[in-house]
């Protein structure tokens, strides 16, 4: 009997259902990792943060698991991107049975075109990353309004963190004289990125991971890189390496290294947070381009 | 004006002439493959493969990460363990060969399903696995080369016992016992030739070109050596058709040069020369002395 009850006790804590716990910390969802890197930086320790995709995870042909139904089950606020992203998401949330308020980064951002339908990756823009953290901060004030305070103090210091950032990007590239600001990378995520910095990226894919090339568009961008004479050819974290090197190989662009866009690393990768992610590609793009 | 659109692209872009070598290359391998595959009714082993092999490559993952020769041996010996099972079980119970490599199959992925989700990350392996065929660097284009080479010396040894056990096992197990050594060496060489070509063509590729070319061939001709000749042709046909096809058209590749040999596969229901549709309908006339 002794016994039983250390063990529902144990159960109840490893849970997470002590009442104390529950006061303490709000339970955020955020559907990938970048997003939860933002939810990190503006909740700290006020919030328990999970992500449904998590590091080098693919967020475009996610499947989710039944842990990730009971995560949304358990959380107070579910964090979005939005811009028909998470395209897996509406029949999870009913399975789900979800009852938490739901948050989209993206609202106020005004969507770029890809093909017919909005291009979702708009964190590629610093700029944008900093709407995406105050939508956070709204909404992780509405849920847990004791706490605003803090986290409009935590907000601030991060939005001044990505303001210099984004300086940063801008003076790294205008390093780089005009011309030669053209980059081919294996998957076209960086429309934010492009729309904002003035750096010029062409894809061999389209907007989803999951497109395959046809013969005609290799042979494409193959005459184009030929005829523009552009330097250099990146390798995307998700997507057919191989194909890049093919590429590289009949132009002689240079291939870079890779370039991070739809998912953070682990602690140990090169971009454990969105921050490190935009310096190291953009360490990346600069060293490829100069000369 | 031809010239443009036939050949051109193979003399502009390098990438068209190894991803026809390497079409070519397939297609001699796997073509004599899917032919043996028909006769013995396990056209659908291709597909199965195609998820037995995950388990292995999912441990591979573990192993060493992204890593495609780890991930690749993996599958390689994954496909090599369902492919002997189901060989043996089919062999030894009343269980016939396609229920047995189905069950065996089905235990298989999802044993490499529970194997990546351990890890916590949700790659899909497949995707990673499977190439492209216009992304023949060399050692790919070598893996293919050498997998039509020793398919065709391997099938040239097997060749007399597989074809009796094929028609008629009982047969074979009277007067010899090599028929056994030839079943298990025969789907030896079709995991080699399935797992190689996942990794360098991609799945529908590797499947489409083994199997589509067989039951073409089965419309031309009755016997053995013509229905692999004419598979081995049409397979070639349809990987350089599809190619041009999908350089012309933006068809992606893969699906282009299946779309083409399931083409001359329906051309070759209707008119072919063997029970085809139409002579069917219309038998020639006997020759008279």
């Amino acid at each position: 009997m002794q016994a039983w009850r250390g063990l529902l006790v144990a159960l109840a804590v490893s849970l997470g259902v002590s009442p104390a716990h529950a006061q303490t910390r709000l339970n955020v969802v955020a559907s990938f990792s970048i997003l939860g890197d933002f939810v990190k930086n503006v909740g700290g320790d006020r919030v328990a943060v999970t992500t449904l995709v998590g590091p080098d995870g693919d967020v475009h042909v996610y499947t989710p698991t039944p842990a990730d139904v009971r995560k949304i089950a358990d959380a107070k606020l579910l964090v979005i991107n939005g811009f028909g992203l998470e395209g897996w998401l509406p029949r999870l949330l009913q399975a789900a049975g979800n009852r938490a308020s739901i948050v989209t980064v993206t609202s106020g951002i005004t969507p770029l075109k890809a093909g017919s339908d909005a291009d979702p990756h708009a964190w590629q823009s610093v700029a944008n990353a900093g709407k995406y953290v105050a939508n956070i901060r709204d909404a992780l004030i509405a849920a847990d309004p004791p706490d605003a305070d803090f986290f409009r103090q935590n907000a601030q210091a991060y939005l001044a963190k990505l303001d210099a950032l984004d300086g940063e990007v801008r003076q790294a590239l205008s390093r780089i004289p005009e011309g030669h600001r053209r980059v081919i990378s294996t998957h076209d995520a960086f429309g934010y990125f492009v729309a904002r910095y003035g750096i010029q990226f062409i894809a061999p894919v389209g907007v989803s991971t999951e497109a395959e090339p046809s013969a005609r568009d290799i042979a494409k961008i193959i005459a184009q890189v030929k005829a523009e004479r552009i330097p250099a050819v990146f390798l995307e974290r998700i997507g057919d390496p191989r194909l890049m090197q093919r590429i590289s190989a009949e132009t002689g662009a240079r291939i870079g290294g890779t370039l991070y866009s739809d998912a953070l690393t682990g602690e140990k990768g090169d971009a454990p947070t969105y921050i490190d992610m935009v310096r190291h590609n953009i360490t990346t793009l600069t060293s490829a381009l100069a000369n | 004006m031809i010239y443009d659109a036939l050949i051109a692209p193979f003399i502009e872009f390098e990438f068209m002439r190894r991803a026809l070598a390497a079409v070519v290359a397939l297609s001699l391998g796997a073509a004599p493959i899917g032919v043996f595959l028909m006769l013995r009714r396990m056209s659908l082993v291709g597909d199965a493969m195609a998820h037995a092999i995950l388990p292995g490559a999912a441990v591979g993952f573990l192993l060493s990460g992204l890593n495609l020769f780890a991930m690749t041996a993996g599958g390689l010996i994954a496909g090599f363990a369902v492919a002997l099972l189901a060989g043996l079980v089919a062999r030894t119970t009343d269980l016939k060969e396609d229920a047995s490599l189905a069950t065996f199959y089905l235990a298989s992925l999802a044993l490499g399903v529970t194997i990546v989700s351990v890890k916590g990350t949700n790659i899909d392996l497949l995707h990673v696995l499977f190439g492209n065929i216009l992304a023949m660097d060399d050692q790919t284009l070598l893996v293919v080369a050498f997998n039509a080479t020793l398919t065709l010396i391997v099938l040239a040894v097997i060749y007399r016992p597989l074809v009796i056990e094929s028609v008629d096992p009982l047969f074979l197990r009277t007067v010899s016992r090599a028929g056994a050594l030839a079943h298990l060496t025969f789907l030896a060489l079709v995991v080699v030739n399935l797992v190689n070509g996942f990794q360098a063509l991609g799945t529908l590729l590797a499947v489409g070109l083994m199997i589509l070319p067989a039951g073409t061939a089965r419309f031309w001709s009755r016997e053995l050596t013509g229905m692999i000749s004419i598979a081995v042709a049409s397979a070639i046909i349809s990987g350089y058709a599809g190619l041009v096809l999908s350089f012309q058209t933006r068809i992606p590749s893969g699906p282009a040069i299946i779309l083409v040999s399931a083409g001359l596969y329906v051309v070759s229901i209707l008119f072919g020369n063997v029970r085809g549709v139409v002579r069917q309908l219309f038998p020639a006339p006997h020759l008279e002395a």
